[in-house]
């Protein structure tokens, strides 16, 4: 087990800056996400920490030991695939057997850590299939079983849960989930789905055109986005532009928002506050206000869609187009067309500087 | 069972397409073979005019002179040969084309490989004439870089029959091979990597096995016809080139004795066929 050192790495491919200047440090035993769109180089990132491709510049150290000249093979990584790779050509027991098989250990104690491993993943019974014959969850769950069954030092994954529905999607975040936490191991997971990076993992590292936009533990970069870009991708927000006030920005017409206590930007330069949809309560015009809640908005409501638990209001004020999601608790509704007053609290609003 | 007839009335409704390849294969190799056949069980040929009657004979022939023997087993021995040095020299080219070449440099090394294909059997029979006798490009070419004097003759000898042979059929085992690791997933090749496999472990044990189907049919592909070759042979080969294949054709254009070229040729497809079926299982097993 180690943690890897990511310092300054950058990697172009002809004029394309892949990665820009990224610097990243993995915990020993944590579970890290790394996110982003496609294209953002998540996948070019992990390469280079696997050894498949080597940065143009930077540093990159597995467990304190710099491994810029270190071929793949003795990194000591395990990695899982997007489409499994697993070899055809053997059954899943050999394709779970081949780390061990190259490494020349013997055959019984190959046969108990294959066993150990197709155990840890429920798989015990299957070693005599051939991949073809298996399901996508179970070939994901050999492809785990033969990425660790060599004890790396750092599991890599490339949004593995990619090529499967939802449902299962769901077991094998749980699944997997538990298994990082009994062998404790180091584990970097690629993923574009923001949902998984937020259930899954300890920190998360937000990838935007080959540069880390911002970088800690989930409940941080969703209360505290420092980037517009963090904060609608990482979750849903409502954007406001306007001339920053010092703890707040002044809206075009006029309006102020208060942004949480801690907001320091110099008056007057260009800023933006971010707000996420559930913080924002709505009423008509008779609500009842809270005495925190001291940023108000009027407008209408132009749309709403019903999902059971909750209700998201499209609200429209001033020429901007506002998203709120309410917890169905009662049965009162609001319908289409409707005057509303929005009200938040500054603790719920984030200011951010201008990029 | 729904299966079974889906691809029942699937191939009824390809029998239109399949039926002029079918009729082509009948009249092409079918009548012309039974014909060859009819012919080996002949005491003369019926073309000739002169009377003829059916006899075993053109079979009891090649079991009564040994001669017949040692030429098939040197043209036996020969196939094998030819088809190893295909496989080694064909399949790291395969390779390299499929793994390690992308873009344009690869349409130009491909194109290099096919052109055997396209120029005629014999102009490139004769090319070769040209580079290895004595005196021949080879032969100039080595004497002029190196600092001593060098005969090289290697025109009318075994080692000139295999060069032509193996220039003749190595496209076949690239094509082969080419078409079966280009199929093979990198990522297989990347995973095999990360679990501590060296670049060789990983041909040996993940590449070669996965392109086995294409290194079986490059074999076949190459093995068969070579074994019957007369070509290369006579013009490569000069005296040290009679081979089973050059004894078929002299029957057939040089004796005239068109009954026992057939009957020869047909215990040469027997033998063929009998080897294919005996190695078939050893490998599939391998692929
Ligand atoms: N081998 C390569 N050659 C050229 N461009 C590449 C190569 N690998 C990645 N890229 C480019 O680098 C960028 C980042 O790619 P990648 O890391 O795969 O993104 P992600 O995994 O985040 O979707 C993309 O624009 C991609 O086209
Ligand atoms: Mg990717």
């Amino acid at each position: 087990m180690a943690g890897v050192q990511v310092s300054n790495v950058s990697r172009s491919f002809g004029a394309h800056k892949a990665l820009d200047d990224v610097s990243i440090d993995f915990a020993d035993g944590g579970f890290y996400a790394l996110l982003g769109p496609s294209g953002s180089g998540k996948t070019t990132l992990l390469r280079q920490i696997a050894g498949f491709d080597f940065p143009d510049s930077g540093r990159i150290a597995i467990g304190g030991e710099s491994v810029e000249r270190v071929p793949v093979e003795k990194r000591r990584i395990g990695m899982v695939f997007q489409n499994y790779a697993l070899f055809p050509n053997m059954s899943v027991a050999d394709n779970v057997a081949f780390g061990l098989s190259v490494r020349g250990e013997a055959k019984a104690v190959i046969a108990a850590e294959v066993q150990a491993a197709l155990d840890l993943v429920q798989l015990g019974k299957l070693g005599g299939r051939r991949p073809h014959q298996l399901s996508g969850g179970q070939r994901q769950r050999v492809a785990l079983a033969r990425a660790i069954v060599t004890k790396p030092r750092v599991l890599l994954l490339d949004e593995p849960l990619g090529a499967l529905d939802k449902a299962l999607r769901v077991d094998m975040q749980i699944e997997l989930k538990r298994i990082q936490r009994e062998i404790g191991i180091t584990t970097i997971f690629v993923t574009h789905d923001q949902e998984e990076a937020l259930t899954m993992s300890d920190r998360i590292g937000i990838l935007r055109d080959g540069r880390l936009v911002q970088e800690g533990p989930p409940e941080e970069i969703y209360d505290r986005p420092k980037s517009e870009f963090a904060a609608t991708f990482l979750g849903d927000a409502n954007i406001f532009r306007g001339d920053s006030t010092g703890n707040g920005i002044r809206l075009a017409d006029g309006t102020a928002i208060a942004a949480g206590a801690g907001a320091t930007l110099a008056a007057g330069a260009k800023a933006s506050c971010a707000v996420r949809p559930e913080r924002i309560r709505i009423a008509t015009d008779a609500g009842v206000s809270n005495a925190t809640d001291t940023n108000v908005l009027k407008g209408q409501v132009s749309k709403r869609i019903f999902a059971g638990n909750n209700s998201t209001y499209f609200v429209d004020r001033a020429g901007q187009t506002l998203k709120v999601i309410v917890q169905n608790t009662g049965i009162e509704r609001l319908s289409e067309g409707q005057d509303v007053v929005l009200r938040w609290s500054p603790e719920s609003t984030v200011l951010i500087a201008a990029s | 069972m729904a299966a079974a007839t889906a691809s029942r009335s699937g191939l009824r409704s390809a029998l239109p397409l399949l039926a002029p390849a079918y009729l082509w294969l009948t009249v092409a190799i079918f009548l012309p073979l039974s014909a060859m056949v009819f012919f080996s069980f002949m005491t003369e040929l019926p073309l000739s005019g002169k009377p003829w009657a059916f006899t075993l004979g053109n079979y009891a022939a090649f079991f009564s002179q040994s001669l017949y023997l040692t030429l098939l087993l040197a043209s036996l021995r020969l196939g094998l040969e030819v088809t190893l040095w295909c496989i080694v020299i064909g399949y790291p080219a395969a390779y390299v084309l499929a793994k390690v070449l992308k873009g344009r440099s690869r349409e130009a090394i491909f194109l290099l490989v096919i052109l055997p294909f396209w120029s005629n059997g014999l102009v490139r029979i004769f090319s070769w004439a040209m580079v290895l006798r004595e005196g021949g490009i080879l032969d100039t070419a080595l004497n002029a870089v190196l600092p001593f004097k060098i005969n090289i003759d290697l025109m009318y000898s075994y080692p000139a029959v295999i060069i032509g042979l193996v220039h003749s059929y190595v496209p076949y085992m690239v094509l082969t091979c080419y078409l079966t690791l280009q199929a093979i997933d990198d990522s297989l090749i990347e995973a095999g990597r990360s679990l501590g496999a060296s670049r060789l472990q990983v041909l040996k044990r993940v590449i070669i096995p996965l392109s086995m189907p294409g290194l079986v049919a490059g074999a076949a592909l190459i093995f068969v016809p070579v074994v019957g070759s007369f070509m290369e042979p006579r013009i490569l080969g000069g005296r040290t080139g009679t081979f089973y294949g050059t004894v078929i054709e002299d029957q057939f254009v040089a004796v005239f004795n068109w009954p026992l070229g057939a009957a020869l040729s047909f215990i040469l497809l027997a033998v063929v066929l009998v080897i294919l079926a005996a190695a078939s299982p050893v490998l599939k097993r391998a692929a």
